[in-house]
């Protein structure tokens, strides 16, 4: 029973993380990819995409804070980060990310800090949803293996 | 990709064409430009011509006017002159009277003449005078000889009151009268206020003299009084006036009555009423004595003509005064006649004012209509490009509903949940299915559908079709069934996707439409179909027909399942030339291979022949169009859209085939299409042939066989499938010949094989004795023969006949139809129980098998700069078995890749810092080629290699904008796959290199 219930959590929070327009399809994608093969194969993914992130973030950062901005520089990080996040599905966080880049484009310093704020607040929440999802899908797992 | 370069060359230049037709087409006509000056140049013309038939009025009047004077001038002319003549004519006379008056009054002696005489004389040539009323002679009497006078004639003289005349100088009284006249006897003339005068001019001048007009006596008419002196002496010549008066002894006077004359003159000529006639003395200028006419001015005063008349008395002086009677009638001709041309220019005015307007119009309608078609044709292709975006958009979130469910089917639910959620995947799957097929529609009418033109082998394509509907079929009992001609090349040139979704259609098509029978699909080389007259009159391959050609209730036809197929060559007979031609042509093998060289290309006949429902008469023509089904029925009963058969045909038309079919309703269909494949090279062939000979094991290479059936077309799909595997078959009626062959080993058969195995028709099994094969089989086994292995070949069996069969001595194996070489040679493996080489990859038989399969033991390089991605592809690739390793930017990647290549392909990111994936791409290339001058250097050495080096490289990347994928193609890229990977996407650009090129290292 405590299985079957925890397993329909898990269900409940994945259908929410879609439904909210979270993630997307590529996600889908990486958890087919999971297999006995490579049992943590989503977790592993998305701890990379974390540190790849703050790295990014960091950079992005720094590079915004340092006068005359350089935009082609700074296309080039977001570039990466918009492909990382599309590639585990962070659908919210590219959506940002292309937000980011228009301006980017644009060479317009006060909208990308201010979209940059947006990307960040978009990865920090998918962050925190994502952590508590592979946390309850790591207590399924066990709990079907006991 | 040549293709693909022409076609948008193609594009562009009917884009520059159509700008340059509306370049050309803007310029306008001369009437376009000048459209709002129209109704100016009407209004102009209309001006113009009223004043040119004023003009034409005025013109013709004036000419009535001219002729209208030279008329009246010349009837007047003509009537003074008449008057005048006539008028002489009288004077005349009256001159020869004076004369005879002169000659026989006075010289002689005792006058000739007295009244009674001159009475009668006058009266009798009176005709001579007929403008006079009247003649008489006066005597000139002086006042001294008036006594004597009066007393010799016994009357006093009297004045014209007729009273005795008062004393006078002279006096004048008329001796002589005409009897008209005779009222004036006695009267003394000179007592006239006129005729004295008259008298005294007269006498003074010796000429005729008149008065002026005056009313005359006896009728009131106005008249003139002519008066000529009678001299009594001959007068010398040129007399003086006063020798004159001297001389004169009377006078001779005569009335004109002018008005009644004139009158009667008038009336003998033509035209008399239409003019009005004066005649005026005018003797004084200051006042115009009137002779004859009216004196109130009447008729048309605005014309005139006067002719002067001579009456032949120099004092008086003449005329005539001529005028029309009524005032000149309006000129209707030219009225009528400037009428007309003002109303014919105006006509002509506003036809070509409205040929102007019309051109206007259809020019201005010609301008719209072509923009309207420009707009049209951009619709057109928008509508297409819409379809394939939307096509694409819709097939994303699709996927996720359809893995939502798949993922929701596998949660706990209730059955009732199940249900839905089964029924939504299968709702979602069918959308899928139609968004696809409208996605290659868009993609053919776009003209974007690129074929590709790589070698394929036709027979396992066909084979994977037929495992496709393997199930289906087998569910509903049918016959499924591939024929492969042997004239058939083993690998051909095309495009083996759209060739398998051509056959998938049909098939599919069949299998939904037919509910009992056989769908057949048949293959064979179109070039040469001439018969072979030799094995027309063979009417069976071994033995009699009629062995088992009657089923209880029905015709048996010679087709595959028995049931009457609509295109009536597909059976038998002709299906048996086409084997027996083959049989033949493959005695002449070396000579038809070397004749087949010469073409390029084959073409090739396929048919797909069914006993389904067949379709109505009246839909018939209307097969091939999209969306049209037979009738609404159709979907509700069967489903399906429509749009499969016109993709088919466009497909089949886009590969230089046509496509036709033969249907007969309740009876079945026959669909049959021809294509055009290239032949493979040699060189490629011999590469090709041994990733062939992987397919198919090649252990059972001259095994025997002996296959029974009593139906010739299935017995010879039967024996194509195993001849595929290299084995020898001989075809069986029944069990009983199968058998004796097996005993007697070919003595009476005529079979020279011992065969290896015996397949067995289930329908020729159940038909048979049950117990007679087994014995035979163990008679064959006491005669000390190998005993071959029993095979039982059934669509469908039911577990109780299986139970039977086993007991019947069918205990090795039993396979189940539809046949393809490859499932046959893994049956047949397991009973002969013969090696087990089967690769390692082809053990995982789960959905992805087939990718599986391709990318199992390859290795692949990943690059991509982006350590999330790269990771995430390596997952994906490694998921099918392949091998992989990363790097993380190009230059890596270069550096990995240096020759000879230890990797089978490549997925490069296009774009990374430093060195993107194009850069990347061309490098590697680039030395590629170096490498493969150098070594097509010494070739010839045989270095056993021919093969160049050529790494398949994959972009991957986030956005398919077709630039792109130009860009990539360009720069050296073998294709590409979106990022994240689909399956289906990756399975597509993996295809091509994996199953055509030959391993190059493993």
């Amino acid at each position: 029973m405590d299985r079957n219930r925890l397993q329909h959590q898990v269900a409940c929070m994945r259908r929410s993380l879609f439904d909210q327009g979270y993630l997307d399809e590529p996600f889908i994608q990486l958890e087919e990819l999971q297999d006995d093969a490579n049992p943590n194969f989503v977790q592993e993914i998305v701890t990379l995409f974390y540190t790849n992130s703050a790295r990014l973030i960091q950079n992005i950062e720094h590079a915004l804070n340092s006068r005359p901005i350089d935009f082609n520089k700074l296309d080039d990080h977001m570039h990466q980060f918009k492909g990382s996040s599309s590639s585990i599905g962070a659908k919210k966080v590219t959506n940002e990310c292309t937000v980011f880049r228009d301006y980017c484009s644009a060479e317009n310093a006060e909208g990308c800090s201010r979209s940059f704020q947006q990307v960040k607040q978009e990865y920090a929440i998918l962050r925190r949803k994502l952590e508590v999802y592979l946390q309850m899908v790591r207590q399924a797992a066990v709990s079907q293996t006991a | 990709m040549g293709l693909k370069l022409k076609q948008s060359y193609h594009h562009s230049a009917v884009a520059v064409k159509v700008n340059e037709q509306m370049g050309t087409k803007r310029g306008y006509t001369f009437i376009q430009s000048n459209r709002a000056w129209l109704p100016k140049f009407l209004l102009l013309w209309v001006m113009v011509m009223a004043f040119l038939s004023t003009w034409i009025y005025k013109k013709m009047d004036a000419d009535n006017k001219v002729r209208r004077k030279e008329v009246l001038s010349t009837m007047c002319e003509q009537r003074a002159r008449m008057l005048q003549d006539q008028f002489s004519v009288s004077v005349n006379h009256v001159h020869a009277l004076a004369i005879l008056v002169s000659t026989f009054h006075y010289y002689k002696d005792s006058s000739a003449i007295d009244q009674e005489t001159f009475a009668e004389y006058t009266a009798r040539t009176a005709f001579e005078r007929p403008l006079l009323s009247g003649v008489a002679y006066a005597e000139r009497v002086r006042h001294s000889e008036r006594e004597k006078f009066e007393r010799q004639h016994g009357w006093t003289i009297k004045t014209m009151k007729r009273e005795p005349s008062p004393i006078r100088d002279e006096y004048a009284p008329v001796i002589f009268s005409q009897e008209t006249v005779s009222y004036i006897e006695s009267l003394d003339m000179m007592s006239g206020e006129e005729d004295r005068e008259n008298i005294l001019r007269a006498r003074a001048t010796g000429k005729a003299v008149l008065t002026s007009p005056f009313r005359l006596l006896g009728s009131h008419h106005l008249g003139v009084v002519l008066t000529f002196p009678v001299y009594k002496s001959k007068l010398p010549p040129n007399p003086t006036v006063e020798e004159r008066i001297e001389a004169t002894a009377g006078y001779l006077g005569g009335a004109f009555d002018v008005e009644s004359l004139v009158e009667n003159l008038l009336g003998q000529l033509a035209g008399n009423q239409a003019i009005l006639v004066n005649v005026y003395d005018i003797t004084n200028s200051s006042d115009h004595l009137i002779m004859y006419g009216n004196q109130n001015q009447e008729g048309d005063l605005a014309l005139l003509h006067e002719s002067k008349l001579d009456f032949g008395d120099p004092f008086r002086k003449h005329q005539m005064i001529c005028r029309y009677h009524q005032k000149a009638p309006t000129s209707w001709t030219a009225l009528t006649t400037a009428f007309l041309f003002f109303v014919i220019c105006l006509l002509v005015g506003y036809i070509l004012y409205g040929a102007a307007i019309h051109i206007v119009k259809v020019e201005d309608d010609f301008h719209e209509m072509q923009e309207l078609m420009v707009r049209a044709e951009a619709a057109d292709v928008a509508k297409s490009q819409f379809l394939a975006t939307v096509s694409h958009e819709i097939r994303t979130p699709m996927n996720g509903i359809l893995g939502m469910l798949a993922l929701l089917l596998d949660t706990d639910l209730s059955s009732t949940q199940r249900d839905y959620a089964q029924t939504a995947q299968a709702c979602g799957k069918a959308l899928i299915a139609l968004i696809n097929e409208v996605l290659d529609r868009a993609k053919i009418e776009a003209g974007k559908l690129e074929l590709e033109n790589v070698p394929f082998d036709l027979r396992s394509i066909l084979d994977d079709v037929l495992s496709l509907f393997s199930e289906k079929s087998r569910k509903k009992g049918l016959e499924l069934a591939v024929f492969v001609s042997d004239k058939v090349p083993e690998m051909v040139m095309g495009d083996p996707g759209r060739f398998r979704q051509i056959i998938t259609n049909l098939v599919g098509n069949s299998v939904k439409f037919t509910e009992r029978g056989h769908i057949l699909v048949k293959v064979h080389v179109a070039e040469n179909p001439k018969p072979i007259d030799d094995a027309k009159a063979e009417t069976c391959l071994n033995g009699g027909l009629d062995e088992g050609a009657l089923i209880s209730g029905g015709r048996q036809f010679n087709t595959l399942s028995g049931y009457e197929a609509a295109d009536e060559q597909n059976s038998w007979d002709s299906f048996q030339h086409l084997v027996t031609a083959e049989a033949l042509q493959n005695d002449a093998s070396v000579r038809m291979t070397d004749a087949d060289e010469a073409f390029q290309s084959v073409t090739l006949m396929v048919s797909v022949e069914d006993t389904g429902i067949g379709i109505p008469l009246i839909a018939q023509d209307r097969v091939f169009m999209p969306f049209m089904q037979a009738d609404s029925s159709t979907s509700r009963n069967y489903g399906g859209t429509g749009i499969g058969l016109s993709i088919t045909k466009c497909l089949v038309e886009l590969m230089g085939g046509h496509i036709s079919f033969i249907s007969r309703p309740q009876v079945g269909s026959t669909f049959s299409f021809t294509t055009a494949f290239g032949r493979c090279k040699k060189a490629s062939l011999s590469d090709t042939k041994k990733s062939n000979a992987e397919d198919l094991p090649s252990g059972f290479r001259g095994l025997k066989a002996i296959v029974v059936d009593g139906k010739p077309v299935r017995a010879a799909v039967t024996r194509y499938h195993l001849k595929r595997l290299g084995m020898l078959v001989e075809v069986a009626n029944n069990v009983k010949i199968a058998a004796s062959a097996c005993g007697k080993n070919g003595s009476s058969y005529g079979s020279k094989i011992q065969p290896d195995i015996v397949l067995v028709e289930k329908d020729s099994w159940l038909s048979g004795e049950d117990g007679s094969l087994s014995l035979r089989m163990l008679d064959c086994k006491q005669n000390g023969f190998k005993l071959p292995k029993m095979i039982l070949l059934a669509t469908n069996i039911t577990n109780a006949e299986l139970e039977g069969a086993k007991a019947a001595g069918f205990a090795d194996t039993t396979i189940m139809k539809p046949l393809r070489a490859s499932m046959v040679a893994a049956c047949l493996q397991q009973v002969l129980g013969t090696g087990k080489k089967r690769q390692p990859g082809k053990g995982i038989l789960n959905g992805s098998s087939v990718l599986g399969s391709l990318l199992c033991g390859k290795k692949i390089l990943v690059v991509d700069d982006n350590m999330v991605n790269r990771r995430v592809a390596a997952g994906a690739l490694k998921k099918f078995g392949a091998a992989v390793e990363c790097a993380e930017s190009g230059k890596t990647a270069l550096k990995l890749l240096q020759l000879p290549h230890s990797f089978d392909a490549c997925f490069m990111d296009i774009q990374m810092p430093e060195m993107d994936g194009f850069e990347a791409t061309r490098r590697i290339r680039m030395m590629e080629s170096q490498a493969n001058e150098q070594m097509n250097g010494g070739a010839d050495e045989g270095s056993g290699r021919k093969d160049e080096w050529h790494l398949p490289i994959l972009a991957m990347t986030a956005d398919v904008i077709h630039a792109t994928y130009e860009e990539c193609l360009k720069c050296g890229m073998d294709g590409y796959v979106s990022k994240p990977f689909e399956e289906e996407n990756l399975y597509q650009a993996v295809a091509k290199f994996f199953k055509t090129k030959p391993i190059s290292d493993s």
